[in-house]
């Protein structure tokens, strides 16, 4: 198989990832690795909003919601239950699924924009729901649930992370991921090729969402207690910032966009204002529109092709000499 | 009976806030064919400088109300300009996108400008109350029903019979046919951008003096509107009026007599999205939008 120039650019990219991640605990404090722990934690997230976003072209505000259901479905399983918090995991991706799944059922028999509309309304919602005295006794209201010690589930998230990565990979390329594209693209003649649309959108949306269940399983775990304000609409809005600057519709430029969820605010926060990362991320967003619709995928994409039109003189050089010596041993033998 | 109908003045009100906003978002969705996220906080943000205008600097409320639309127009055409216009040829997502930045832009820009703290906006309407009979209603409430209903209805004669309305609603329907006769459409487009913008300060300023002002305060206001433009049909201005109406009654009627939200008012607005999710699923176009038909 013959490697494209961007295609191998990415995989330098993911291996010089996985490297750094592997090994990064080892020399750093374990502080330092808490919050590389958390980028994993992002990157999940988003490589499921992506999928929805990116690839199936369907807005969602209600992504950082999907993630608090994930995040409370291993807190109330842990408090009430015997259940071993790691165990959780799965089961809040396959909670935040199904809900997703049945959210979007009736959101997405309706055209384009009620999507958006419906996780918008759904991602407000959920905060009161969790808010209200009357689950209280569930949910722990207004205050959150507390059941266990700060954790560091470095090598756990970044596996977990690695897993979900491959599995998005597979399911772009298959016949699925191609579905998902033509729904985005051309959307009319995807029905008119047989694709189901309101059945790939659901199933999309479901899947995103339990992507976003892990990652708030995992959050909780990390945090110990979960609380309600971690998952307003900022936390979808945030979401949504990362994955369009990290690229929509690319798999790599994620790991970009979960760094700059984890690391861009509070920078900003410290060194301008209060306010400042608010301002920023909007500014941010809008250059990325205007300047790199792409986002660092496409950067990336072009420094890979500047990369290869650069060297490729040196390739064919070297190639054609190596065919000239086959074919002068060939004619003498 | 008394309680009954304050509820309904009470809720009539709200829904004239709601009719207000849900009329802009469906000006700029049928202008531009998106949702404008940003709606809600374009409202706040005049409202904001209403505050500035008529707290800080002394202007009489209704001087500063008119001078408020006129700024808000004048942002709105020029976000049009300057931001929607450029990416069109992005499609729809870049454009939802971009809008999703303004909310978060302008709100911290109002939290950098004006600090996120609450903020008292005074009622320019009398703090009396009427009493017709055992029924107390504040003049807060009949205000806000006539100045958002006179809003709506001014927008409306202006598309109905002015020279400007009717070639703004056919570029919004036919583009390009409307280019080819003479109308220039970027400038109508323009035009809609800033009288949805007007239109939410007026929601916003209607707003302000009941849900005290902070750079959030337009959020669920926003998320109401959403649902009232949904739940008469986000594709017909009247529709959506008179779905911000039955959905600020129904909202105000709910409150008080199902047990399930009086005990916790903050389950009254995913209780609100539930019951709109259900209508949706049987009138998959809003209570008074038509099925449209697309062409393959």
């Amino acid at each position: 198989m013959r490697l494209r120039p961007a295609a191998l650019v990415q995989l330098v990219a993911i291996a010089a990832v996985a490297a750094f991640v592997a090994t990064y605990p080892l020399y750093k404090s374990d502080y330092e690795a808490t919050k590389l722990t958390l980028v994993g934690i992002y990157l999940i997230a988003i490589l499921g909003l992506n999928l929805l976003t990116g690839y199936s072209g369907q807005i969602t505000l209600g992504h950082g919601a999907f993630m608090g259901i994930g995040a409370y479905t291993t807190a109330i399983l842990v408090t009430k239950t015997s259940i071993s918090d790691y165990a959780t995991i799965p089961l809040a991706g396959i909670a935040a699924g199904l809900i997703g799944f049945l959210f979007g059922f009736p959101a997405l028999r309706l055209h384009g924009v009620y999507l958006a509309l419906a996780t918008f309304g759904g991602a407000v919602a959920f905060v009161s729901i969790v808010q209200s005295t009357h689950y209280q006794g569930l949910t722990g209201g207004a205050t959150g649930l507390f059941f266990g010690p700060l954790k560091n589930p470095y090598y756990l998230t970044w596996g977990i992370c690695a897993f979900l990565y491959l599995v998005a990979w597979l399911l772009v390329h298959s016949k699925a991921g191609r579905a998902f594209k033509a729904v985005r693209d051309a959307p009319i003649a995807a029905v008119s090729s047989g694709v189901n649309i309101a059945l790939v959108k659901t199933l999309a949306f479901g899947i995103a969402s339990a992507y976003a269940g892990v990652a708030g399983a995992l959050l909780a775990i990390r945090l110990g207690s979960v609380s309600p304000l971690s998952f307003t609409v900022t936390l979808s809005i945030l979401l949504l910032t990362g994955a369009a600057l990290g690229g929509l519709g690319s798999l790599t430029g994620m790991i970009f966009g979960a760094l700059f969820i984890q690391f861009v605010p509070g920078f900003a926060e410290d060194h301008v204002s209060k306010t400042a990362p608010q301002v920023g991320y909007g500014l941010i967003l809008l250059a990325v529109l205007f300047l790199m619709p792409g986002g660092a995928a496409q950067l990336l994409h072009r420094l890979g092709t500047l990369l290869y039109r650069t060297t490729r003189p040196l390739y064919t050089r070297a190639a054609r000499r190596a065919e000239a010596v086959a074919t002068s041993t060939r004619s003498r033998t | 009976m008394a309680q009954f109908w304050q509820q309904i003045v009470g809720g009539l009100a709200a829904g004239g806030i709601y009719s207000t906003l849900a009329l802009a978002l469906v000006l700029i969705h049928r202008a531009t064919g998106i949702v404008n996220f940003a709606q809600g906080e374009m409202g706040m943000f005049s409202t904001f400088i209403a505050w500035s205008l008529i707290e800080n600097h002394g202007m009489e409320y209704w001087l500063g109300f008119a001078l408020v639309l006129l700024i808000s127009f004048a942002g709105g055409a020029g976000i049009y300009g300057a931001v929607i216009r450029p990416l069109q040829r992005g499609g729809e997502l870049a454009i939802v996108i971009a809008t999703i930045a303004l909310l978060i832009l302008l709100n911290g820009l109002a939290g950098w400008i004006w600090t996120p703290e609450v903020k008292a906006f005074e009622s320019p309407f009398p703090h009396s109350l009427i009493t017709i009979g055992d029924v107390v209603i504040s003049w807060q409430d009949v205000g806000t029903i006539i100045v958002s209903f006179a809003c709506v209805l001014v927008v409306f004669l202006f598309f109905r019979l002015t020279r400007t309305g009717r070639p703004m609603r056919a570029s919004a329907l036919r583009p390009r046919t409307s280019r080819l006769m003479g109308i220039r459409v970027t400038l109508m487009l323009a035009v809609g951008w800033g009288l949805a913008a007007a239109l939410s300060a007026v929601a916003g300023m209607m707003a302000a003096p009941v849900l005290a002002l902070e750079p959030n305060f337009m959020l669920p206001v926003l998320v109401y509107a959403f649902a009232a433009a949904v739940l008469g049909g986000i594709d017909g201005p009247v529709g959506a009026v008179i779905g911000s109406y039955i959905l600020g009654v129904g909202i105000s009627l709910l409150s008080t007599y199902v047990n399930y939200i009086t005990v916790a008012p903050e389950l009254q607005l995913p209780v609100a999205l539930a019951i709109l999710l259900v209508i949706l699923l049987f009138r998959p176009s809003g209570l008074f939008g038509r099925t449209v038909v697309r062409r393959v």
